[in-house]
Order: structure tokens, then C-alpha cells, then sequence
């Protein structure tokens, strides 16, 4: 490796990915798409996300469940991830490619911000993710579609926000939630339902997790709360301090509770 | 007809040597410092946005005095290098020892083949870690690596200050003893440093992936506390 350094016509600036372009490492942007033209299977695919505005923030939530076709592939995927202290992405779709696509992502933001010396704007994060969607655009084509949900916390407006994508690379904000993958007409279905504006951070986590609790019952790529293995959806607050991961402790007892509604709903009592 | 002239290499590299000194030594001073937990990075620099020391990576820190162009394009190529680095293997392997010999590499390489020295001095710090202790690299304009044990001055007036820090300094200090030791040797005998005239950074960790943060406003006040 040399260092990095550049005339002034070829420097990319603060973005990463035009920069792994310059120096040609790996299969980045460039190449993705052309690899065959027959669709690939039998390759994991990530489920349920959902997100939902609160008083405070926003919440993300994804289930733990990779499916291959009609194979578990994975029980305890995590397609949550913060994207950076004030922002985070869940995926749905194929999980390589969407793995790799929030690494880029995260590393996008972080050396936006110390190349610059400021951070990203909201909006300026999710434009950078539609960005990145467009360009696995190819590989979407051949059966690895990645399809994320944004979420942050907008400092300069002072309130949380959600952006949807299709797999184009299509931008949309959502006013208060919003639940894609193959569970998420069920998530979305609980979301509307129970859904308020100006809910609590306990209110909202609750409704999140019964999101993709519900989805788990209708959709066999859901994979719901597992008592047994021990295995809970992440779920992730992002309010004004940044975001936070909810503890297994807590999603536990939601667990349980959302399982004894269930019980009541075979006996009534 | 004129005679192409000769000039011995020895004249040569001692003419490009004095020149980058002489640009460095018009700069003010920086200090890194290893203390307690952290390494500290104390500049005298009164601008609130043009960074002499700044972050590279999770446990790694840039700092550079000279001129400013020069080295703000050798920390945004050690960002650069270190983001690559970390995507294309793994955070851990991130190091700044490899990121020092790339810019010895690279300073060495100027000195001696382009028209011009880099005016710069700079400096690499990365945060111990069990077993690892905290390091410094110390990289000279024509690519001389020095590897620092506890703390290095960089810039103008640089021996009389490091003179200064010895004397002081203290493996045990904490931060703000660190902070009000480095502020001292800047200051010398005769001026006086004010807040606004410092730029204060430090790799300290605080269970978070990032160490790197900057002290100031108020902070920074209350760590200077009654040296002021």
C-alpha cells in the first residue's frame, strides 16, 4: 500500500467509495452487475425491519431470522446496525450483498466527517444510501435486491425520520412508520394499528417488537422471539443523545407478555 | 557558452534541509504527551477551524505543525490509508506504525527527488491498549522516524520546549496535570496562553470504538483550572 495521495482533477474528496473506485481495491461499485445473467438462488435472505417515529426519536427494529428458500439459513442475523452516533440502517434482501452495503455505508459516514471535519446532514446520509442502493442496481437484477430502511435523528431539525428505498434506489420519507421485507405487510399492518404520534420510548419499543412479533405469526421467513435459544429482535432507539440498542432483558419481558396475550386469545379467561 | 554548474549533494540536502526548517521553525509549537490513560495533543493554535491535530482512526491521532496545505494533504492521505486499510481488512488492523512508515516513505521521497521539501513536521500517536504501550512517531520533513517514549515536541522552539517538559513531566500525571504541564512549557518565561489560544485533542478510551475527542469551551477552562 502507498499512501494515498492524489493530483487535484483525481482526488475524490470525503467519499469513500469514490475513493476504493480511484484505487481500484475489490469488486466496488464499478463491476457489481456484471457477474452473470442468470438469477442467483439459494443465496440468504434477511426479513422483517420496521421503524416508527416517537416523541423523542425513532425507533429501528429487524427479526434474527436468514432464510435460504425454505431453509433457515440463520437464526441469529442481526440486520440492525447503528450507521453512525446519530443514524441506523436495517436491511432486508440478500444478506451479503446488505452486509457489505452498511459496512461501505458506515465507513462512507465516518470518513466523511473526519475528512471534512463535520458531520453529514439527515438528509445527506440518506441520499448516500440511495446512492449506494442505485448502484447494486445490477446485482438486484439477478436476484440480490437489498432494500434498507434509514433512520436518525435529524440535529438540525431536532426531530426523528425515517427514509424508505426501493430497490432502484428510490428515496422516500415516511411520516410516522414504516416495515418492509417479507413479514413486513403483517409488521406494517400492527404498526397502523397501534400506532399514535407523540408516543413514549417504552410505548413505541413495545409496539415495535409486537410489530415483529406479529409478523413472525403470518410470514414462515419471520423469525419471532425465540425463549428457548434465547434469541430477541434488535431493536434500536435513536433519540437526541444518539442511538442505543434496547437490552435483551427488556425485549425478554415484552416477549413474554406478547406470548401471554397470545395464550389469552386461545382461553379466554 | 555557459557551464552547467555543480553542487555538491552535501550542499544540495543541507540547503533543502535548512529551507524546511526554516518554514517549520516560523510555525508554533505542539506537544504530544502519553499520560495516565490517554495520550494528550496540546497545539498553540488560535484558529477554531483549521485543525493541526485531528483524527485519523479509532485509536489513532494526526498532528502537524508547518506549513498548513502540506500537511492537512498528509492527514486527509492517513485517513485515507487507515479507512482503506480497516475496510479492506479489519478495524484491528489498523496500525500506526505502518501509517508512519508510509508517510516517512513519502516525506523521504520529497526531500530528495522534487524541487521542494514539505515544510512539515509531523506527528503520529496511537492509544496503548493492554499489553501495548501508547506510541508516538515523530516524522522529520526529509522522512526521519523517531520513535518518541512518553511525549514529543513538535514546531518551532522545539528543544527549548521539550527542555521544559522534561523537567516536568511525569508518567503518573493525569489530564489535567498533563494539560496544564504542555500549556506551561509552550508558554515559556515570557507570553501568556489563553484558552482560545490552544488546540487540545486526546485519544482517551471511553468504552466507545472511537477514542479521539477534542477539549474545549468550557472543558478545556476547567482542566486549565488555576494555571490560568
Amino acid at each position: 500500500m502507498a499512501l494515498p495521495l492524489f493530483d487535484v482533477v483525481q482526488d475524490p474528496g470525503p467519499d469513500f467509495a469514490g475513493l476504493l473506485d480511484v484505487l481500484a481495491v475489490g469488486t466496488q461499485r464499478g463491476d457489481r452487475g456484471s457477474v452473470a445473467s442468470t438469477v442467483l438462488d439459494g443465496v440468504p435472505h434477511g426479513t422483517t425491519i420496521a421503524a416508527a417515529r416517537f416523541r423523542d426519536g425513532v425507533v429501528i427494529a429487524g427479526d434474527r431470522r436468514a432464510t435460504e428458500g425454505n431453509i433457515i439459513a440463520n437464526r441469529t442475523i442481526e440486520k440492525v446496525f447503528p450507521a453512525d452516533r446519530y443514524s441506523a440502517v436495517a436491511i432486508a434482501g440478500a444478506a451479503g450483498p446488505a452486509v457489505e452495503m452498511v459496512r461501505l455505508f458506515q465507513v462512507q459516514l465516518e470518513h466523511y466527517e473526519k475528512v471534512e471535519g463535520s458531520v453529514l446532514s439527515l438528509e445527506g446520509k440518506a441520499n448516500q444510501l440511495a446512492q449506494m442502493i442505485r448502484a447494486n442496481l445490477g446485482m438486484a437484477m439477478q436476484g440480490l435486491a437489498v432494500v434498507p430502511l434509514f433512520a436518525g435523528w435529524d440535529l438540525h431539525r431536532s426531530q426523528g425520520r425515517i427514509f424508505t428505498y426501493d430497490i432502484a434506489g428510490g428515496k422516500y420519507e415516511e411520516e410516522a412508520f414504516y416495515a418492509t421485507g417479507s413479514g413486513g405487510r403483517d409488521a406494517r399492518a400492527t404498526l397502523r394499528l397501534g400506532f399514535r404520534p407523540e408516543m413514549s420510548r417504552d410505548e413505541i419499543v413495545r409496539l415495535a417488537t409486537k410489530a415483529l412479533f406479529e409478523a413472525a405469526q403470518e410470514d414462515s421467513a419471520t423469525g419471532g422471539p425465540d425463549l428457548l435459544r434465547g434469541i430477541f429482535p434488535v431493536v434500536g432507539v435513536i433519540d437526541a443523545t444518539g442511538y442505543q440498542r434496547v437490552g435483551d432483558d427488556e425485549l425478554m419481558a415484552l416477549a413474554r407478555e406478547l406470548e401471554g396475550e397470545l395464550t389469552t386469545r386461545r382461553q379466554p379467561q | 557558452m555557459s557551464m552547467p554548474f555543480y553542487v555538491a549533494p552535501e550542499q544540495m540536502m543541507k540547503d533543502r534541509a535548512d529551507y524546511a526548517r526554516k518554514g517549520i521553525a516560523r510555525g508554533r509549537a505542539l506537544i504530544g504527551m502519553v499520560y495516565e490513560v490517554g495520550v494528550l495533543l496540546c497545539a498553540e493554535n488560535p484558529s477554531r477551524s483549521l485543525h493541526k491535530v485531528s483524527e485519523i482512526y479509532d485509536r489513532i491521532a494526526f498532528a502537524g505543525v508547518g506549513k498548513y496545505n502540506e500537511f492537512d494533504q498528509l492527514r486527509v492521505a492517513g485517513i485515507r490509508h487507515a479507512d482503506t486499510k480497516g475496510f479492506a481488512y479489519a478495524r484491528d488492523d489498523v496500525d500506526a506504525r505502518s501509517l508512519a512508515n508510509l508517510y516517512a516513505q513519502y516525506l523521504g521521497q520529497v526531500f530528495t527527488h522534487e524541487v521542494k521539501p514539505l515544510e512539515v513536521e509531523i506527528l503520529v500517536a496511537e492509544l496503548g491498549r493492554p499489553g501495548h504501550e501508547a506510541q508516538l512517531f515523530h516524522i522529520l520533513y526529509d522522512g526521519t522516524v523517531v520513535d518518541e517514549q512518553h511525549f514529543a515536541v513538535i514546531g518551532g522552539d522545539s528543544d527549548a520546549i521539550a527542555e521544559r517538559v522534561v523537567q516536568a513531566y511525569d508518567q503518573t500525571f493525569g489530564l489535567a496535570e498533563a494539560l496544564r504541564s504542555c500549556v506551561a512549557a509552550l508558554e515559556g518565561d515570557g507570553q501568556h496562553l489563553n484558552p482560545q489560544d490552544l488546540e487540545v485533542a486526546v485519544l482517551e478510551d471511553r468504552g466507545e470504538r472511537r477514542t479521539f475527542r477534542r477539549v474545549n469551551g468550557t472543558e478545556l477552562e476547567t482542566l486549565l483550572g488555576d494555571a490560568l
